[in-house]
Formats: C-alpha cells, sequence, structure tokens
C-alpha cells in the first residue's frame, strides 16, 4: 500500500511554511507601523469600547480599506495589515491546490478547492 | 485612562496570554476574549474580533516550524476543512443573531471544557483493526518519522470526526477561538490520529477555520483596528518567545496554574452572563 503521508514535494512544504511566515511578519509590521502612526494621533484620547458600535464602513470591506489605508488614515493602515494577515491562511489552501495537482491529485484538488470557494466566499460575502 | 495607555496594557496582557498559550498548549487565544470583556470592559463583540485575527497570526506564524516537522497530514487537514470552515461560517451567522449574555455562558462552558482536556496527558490510540472503508477511500491513512522509522497510523470513525470538526468550526466562529480541545476530541479521541500528527495538522487548520468566519467579521464591523492591533501583536510575540523557550520549559505546573486562572475566567463569564451584565 503506497503511503499517502508523503504530501507533494517535502521542499515546496517547507516554502509554504517560509511563505506563510513571510506574510504574518509582513502584516504584524505593517500592523506595528500603523499602530505607531495611530497612537501618534490618538494615544491622548479616551478609549471607548464598552458599547458596541460597529466599525464605519471604511474599515468593513477590502476596497474601503484599502483607500483609507492610501489616504495613510492610522485606522485604515492597521485594518490593512489586519486584511493581509487573514488572507496568510487563505494564500496557503491556495497554493495546497498546486500542490495536489503536482501529485496529480484530483479528488484533493477538488476538495481543497471547495475549501477555497467557501473562504473566498466568506471574504468577499457582505 | 488614555488610549495610549489602554493600548500598551492591552498588548502586555496578550503578550503574556500568548506565552503562556505556546507554552501550555492551551492557546493565547481561549484567554484574550475573558482579558478584554472582564478586566478592561470591553464589548464581548470587539473581544471576539481583536481574539479571532491573533488566532491567525499563532496559526500562520507556527506553521513554518511546524511544516519543518513533517508530521503534519495534509490529506486529513484539507478534508477536515471542508466541515471548519462550513462550521465556522455557521458560528459566524449565528453570533450575530444570538444574545452576547449568551455568548459568554457558552464561552464559560467552551473554557471550562480546556482547561480539563489541557491536563489529560496525551495518549495515542493506536489500532490493529481493518482499513476504515472512508479513510481508504479519501487516502487519508499515513505515517511520520520516529526515532525508529516510520510509524504508520490508520484513521478511524471518519464521518463522527468530520461531525465533530463542524462542531469544532461552529464555535470557532462564535467565540473567535481556535477550538483545539474540541479538535483534539474529534482528530484523537474519534480517529485515532496520534497526537504528534494531530497537533501540527490542526495547527494549520485553526488558522484556515478562523479565515472563514474572520471575513464575516470584519463585513459586519466586530475587529476594531484599535483592539486588534495591540491583541494581535501581542499574542504573536508572546507565542514565538513561548515557542522558543519551549523545548526547555517544565510546563506541567505552568498547565495546571494556568487551567486554573481559566477555570476561574470561565465561571466568571457564566456568571456575569447569567446575570446579564454582559
Amino acid at each position: 500500500m503506497a503511503s499517502t503521508q508523503a504530501w507533494g514535494d517535502k521542499r515546496f512544504e517547507v516554502m509554504m511554511g517560509r511563505l506563510l511566515r513571510f506574510g504574518v511578519v509582513f502584516a504584524a509590521g505593517w500592523v506595528l507601523a500603523g499602530g505607531i502612526h495611530y497612537l501618534v494621533q490618538f494615544g491622548g484620547a479616551k478609549p471607548e469600547y464598552k458599547v458596541f458600535h460597529g466599525e464605519p464602513g471604511g474599515l468593513r470591506y477590502a476596497h474601503e480599506i484599502v483607500r483609507g489605508a492610501m489616504e495613510l488614515d492610522a485606522r485604515g493602515l492597521i485594518q490593512l495589515g489586519l486584511l493581509l494577515l487573514i488572507a496568510t491562511p487563505v494564500a496557503r489552501v491556495a497554493f495546497s491546490v498546486i500542490g495536489f495537482a503536482l501529485e496529480k491529485d484530483w479528488m484533493y484538488v477538488g476538495i481543497t478547492l471547495i475549501v477555497l470557494a467557501l473562504l473566498v466566499y466568506s471574504l468577499c460575502s457582505s | 485612562m488614555s488610549t495610549f495607555e489602554f493600548t500598551i496594557l492591552i498588548a502586555f496582557g496578550s503578550l503574556v496570554a500568548g506565552l503562556i498559550g505556546a507554552l501550555t498548549g492551551l492557546g493565547g487565544g481561549v484567554v484574550i476574549v475573558p482579558l478584554l470583556t472582564l478586566a478592561f470592559g470591553v464589548d464581548i463583540r470587539y473581544a471576539i474580533g481583536a481574539s479571532l485575527v491573533s488566532v491567525i497570526a499563532t496559526s500562520s506564524g507556527a506553521a513554518a516550524a511546524y511544516l519543518k516537522e513533517g508530521f503534519s497530514n495534509m490529506r486529513v487537514g484539507m478534508f477536515l476543512e471542508m466541515a471548519t470552515t462550513v462550521g465556522a461560517m455557521t458560528g459566524a451567522y449565528v453570533a450575530a443573531s444570538t444574545p452576547t449574555r449568551a455568548i459568554a455562558i457558552i464561552f464559560g462552558i467552551v473554557l471550562l471544557y480546556s482547561a480539563y482536556s489541557a491536563n489529560k496527558p496525551p495518549k495515542d490510540l493506536l489500532t490493529d483493526e481493518p482499513p476504515d472503508r472512508y479513510a481508504t477511500l479519501l487516502k487519508l491513512d499515513g505515517s511520520y518519522p520516529t526515532s525508529e522509522g516510520e510509524q504508520h497510523y490508520r484513521v478511524r470513525h471518519v464521518p463522527a470526526g468530520f461531525g465533530l470538526m463542524y462542531v469544532a468550526g461552529v464555535l470557532s466562529g462564535l467565540l473567535g477561538i481556535g477550538s483545539g480541545a474540541v479538535k483534539v476530541l474529534a482528530m484523537d479521541q474519534a480517529m485515532r490520529i496520534p497526537f504528534k500528527v494531530s497537533t501540527t495538522t490542526s495547527n494549520f487548520m485553526i488558522g484556515v477555520t478562523a479565515a472563514a468566519s474572520a471575513g464575516i467579521y470584519l463585513h459586519r464591523g466586530y475587529i476594531d483596528p484599535g483592539i486588534a492591533m495591540p491583541v494581535m501583536l501581542g499574542v504573536l510575540a508572546g507565542a514565538l518567545i513561548g515557542a522558543r523557550i519551549l523545548p526547555g520549559a517544565r510546563v506541567r505546573t505552568l498547565r495546571l496554574v494556568f487551567s486554573v486562572v481559566i477555570a476561574a475566567l470561565a465561571v466568571e463569564m457564566i456568571f456575569k452572563g447569567v446575570k446579564g451584565s454582559f
């Protein structure tokens, strides 16, 4: 019985792990930069989180977040970093499609595409 | 208290949570929501949004180390992801129409279970039973490297594991946690996957599961940059430090102490939830 454990090329896996870590480090650095900008701007204000208001539309949708960040809005910059972070596991699933395709395991290419579709749907639907 | 002090205090608290979470294997996410709601008076919806983001950070941050070890089973992970992502989306949708006090009570119960299950020593339940029909069909059986060569294992009870994973996903989406404890229940207890394989595989799954509900939380305005920023940076830093000192650390006492703390937080969340102060 063939072992099914060896998933694709081992080097491919290690490369993917590095890519993920790079994604996290990059997102964290981005959030940190936005956070410093945020504290410089709003550090003296009074925090108000006891009552839930929900974020304004500009911090809820990808295209709005990107626009806010381009205008160097501190909260928009942080939110873009968080969006990048949320995208890292999605990227990993997308790369797994390639990994299974290299193995010619079409059943798992299908399963992975289903997971990817669910993720994309939840990120893009509103 | 100014926003500056508030941010620094939350970052520090999250760092400690991430550090202890990594050392004990309980994960930092489980204490973030109680920390933010009970100690800082943050609304539980903002707390769950921030916690979810930190769960993704630790999962993706640890993936590089785990992938090198060669323990994780990508087929098991991806197959079960179908259950956890659908579950996470269900949980995130349900969260919108669930009263916050009910969420607090459910959170407390899951915390109590996590504290209990973390103190049970992991035990592999390898069997010589004939191959499971679904496991064969889905090519889930695998092997992992040990000092005595490759150790093969068979995956059991696939439908039960799949169902439990859906539940783990719902809890993750509803409460903003990784639900590692339920994943252990599904993979170790039901599916009989060796714990070295299940721990590393579930680390990968936790990030994907959390990402599935994070999008919904973001659209709903639950993810606040002012809170998520210090929580995510703190937990990530704590988890990375924890992973570095883990090999030499004696964690049994720490795990026990942390479990007692978690249990106390759980009781307070349930109490406040019942009283209606959430």
